[in-house]
């Protein structure tokens, strides 16, 4: 057998200096590399700052709704370039640019549970139940931010008597478009998706909850939650679910979103209360955006007169 | 690389650097560009930076060690100045604009909102350091007391990766990308203060025995 003797490595097969310290530097020149798009990325968002959103189309033959509020209204572009509608990114500046493409033609709307007539509006059928009128409501988020808004529409209860819920409906349940193709930044959102919301019957059919379809004289923007959404104006507004495709009439309290996400945090009642604090946060103030110093927080957002006897007797510490 | 590093001119271009942030908030305020919540925008970008300089600080002795960099160090007081002065407009952001000077206030929610109270406290931890970061008090402290009292950077690291955490309504994502980068440079330093004490005892009774930690921080 003929074994061949190992080639001794020679002073000349070491890796020249040069090409050993290359390996460092090559390594260096990624890690730095890496750190330099990552600023730029950074930067270049900072500098420019969110997109713009979708085009919202002039909606004709709007009246002048009742309850409305002679409060200045918000500018159009902050109300659609801070958006909380997680969906479409966390980041309240990113529903503007990310909701661009979302399609809503065709659209429906399937209203059904315990109902006499369930049946599927088309969003041509929404758009012509009833007169759209323009309410302008205050709106206040959990997070201790406010906004007014002109929007338009007409009562869910428009809607709620054409189905003709049974003695067993109890409770609504409203449901969210889900659907990752479009909106991929769900998946990390944080929250179960679809995106679901509830109200007792009684709360559901007071005049006040507002089936939208549109704001500031125009068809919703994709980041505002068009086509159609609820507005709940005593309410935090985590309670008004966007972009409704499905809604149900059920005789139990409906699991809802953010009270699965945090129970503790987020009761299913979330009636806008100075006196209950957010765990994390003081819930007696808010930032109007557009104002420099917080003002008070009134008690349902300031609609007491329309919605607290929906609540008389109820301890609203523990109904939080 | 050692000689880029040197060059006082490098010096000068990451002091600027480290200023961009600051210099972006500017150019957007006189945009009118902050954003539906000006407030908001400018307490989460400070505090966002607050953090990102305190990883970048810690991360100065580790690329160090591991590129065998020394001349790194040049930057880590300037880089940790910089996390400091971040934190102080962060902080200063909270007490003047979201807060508008209500002391009562403000006292309440540091005692009561646990994010505000462990953000005080990683804030509060880095003043010391931010005083005693001169050559002066490096000396009158001496290299080991000095190296001590600056570890409490630490946990101004972790107490800042916590408030972050606890401040998110459910997305936490960001908040566990610092925590990861946190964790893994703390974690280097475990690494190598333990494969350091199993160098020291071996060499322990040999004539070279004295390994130098001073540098170790």
């Amino acid at each position: 057998m003929l074994i061949k003797k190992p080639q001794d490595l020679t002073y000349k097969d070491v890796t020249p200096k040069g090409a050993y310290a290359n390996r460092r530097n090559f390594l260096l020149g990624l890690l730095a590399t890496t750190c330099a798009v990552a600023g730029w990325k950074k930067f270049s968002y900072l500098v420019s700052g969110p997109g713009t959103g979708s085009t919202p189309v002039k909606l004709n033959g709007v009246v002048k709704g009742p309850y409305g509020t002679t409060e200045k209204e918000t500018s159009f572009n902050d109300v659609t370039h801070y958006n909380n509608y997680y969906e479409f990114g966390t980041d309240k500046g990113e529903p503007a640019e990310n909701a661009k493409n979302f399609v809503t033609t065709p659209w429906s709307v399937s209203v059904e549970g315990e109902v006499k007539k369930p049946r599927k509006f088309t969003m041509d059928e929404i758009l012509k139940l009833a007169p759209l009128e323009e309410r302008i409501y205050r709106h206040r988020c959990v997070e201790g931010w406010s906004i007014v808004v002109p929007w338009i529409g007409y009562s869910f209860s428009t809607i709620a008597k054409l189905v003709e819920p049974t003695s067993k409906a109890q409770f609504v349940a409203f449901e969210s478009y889900y659907e990752p193709k479009q909106m991929p930044l769900g998946l990390s959102a944080g929250i179960p998706l679809p995106y679901v919301e509830g109200l007792r019957l009684d709360e559901a059919m007071n005049p006040l909850a507002l089936l939208s379809v549109g704001m500031y004289g125009a068809t919703l923007p994709n980041q505002d939650g068009a086509p159609v959404r609820m507005v709940i104006p005593w309410k935090y507004g985590f309670k008004s679910a966007k972009s409704l495709v499905k809604i149900r009439f059920v005789q139990s309290q409906p699991p809802t979103t953010w009270n699965i996400a945090n129970a503790h945090e987020y009761g299913f009642y979330s009636n806008v209360n100075p006196n209950v604090d957010h765990p994390r946060w003081s819930q007696a103030k808010e930032r109007r955006i557009g104002e420099f110093l917080r003002r008070p927080t009134l008690m349902f957002n300031g609609y007491g007169d329309q919605v607290a006897s929906l609540y008389n007797g109820m301890d609203l510490k523990k109904y939080y | 690389m050692n000689s880029i590093l040197t060059s006082k001119w490098t010096k000068v271009v990451v002091f600027l650097l480290c200023l961009l942030p600051l210099g972006m908030l500017v150019i957007r305020a006189v945009q009118g560009n902050l954003t539906a919540n000006p407030i908001e925008f400018i307490t989460h970008t400070t505090g966002d930076w607050t953090l990102r300089f305190l990883v970048i600080t810690l991360a100065i002795t580790p690329l160090r060690k591991t590129f065998r960099l020394r001349q790194l160090v040049r930057f880590r007081r300037m880089l940790g100045l910089f996390a400091f002065f971040y934190a102080c407009l962060h902080f200063s952001t909270w007490i003047g604009l979201d807060k508008f000077f209500d002391w009562t206030e403000m006292w309440k929610d540091v005692q009561k909102r646990r994010f505000i109270t462990v953000g005080f406290t990683g804030f509060v931890l880095m003043i010391p350091l931010a005083i005693t970061s001169t050559a002066g008090w490096i000396r009158r402290l001496g290299g080991k007391r000095w190296q001590m009292l600056h570890r409490a950077i630490y946990l101004s690291a972790i107490a800042g990766v916590i408030h972050y955490y606890w401040l998110v309504k459910s997305d936490v994502r960001e908040p566990l990308q610092y925590a990861a980068m946190v964790a893994v440079l703390l974690a280097w330093r475990l690494g190598s203060w333990i494969y350091g004490r199993g160098q020291r005892q071996d060499a322990r009774g040999s004539p070279q025995g004295e390994i130098t930690t001073a540098e170790s921080a």
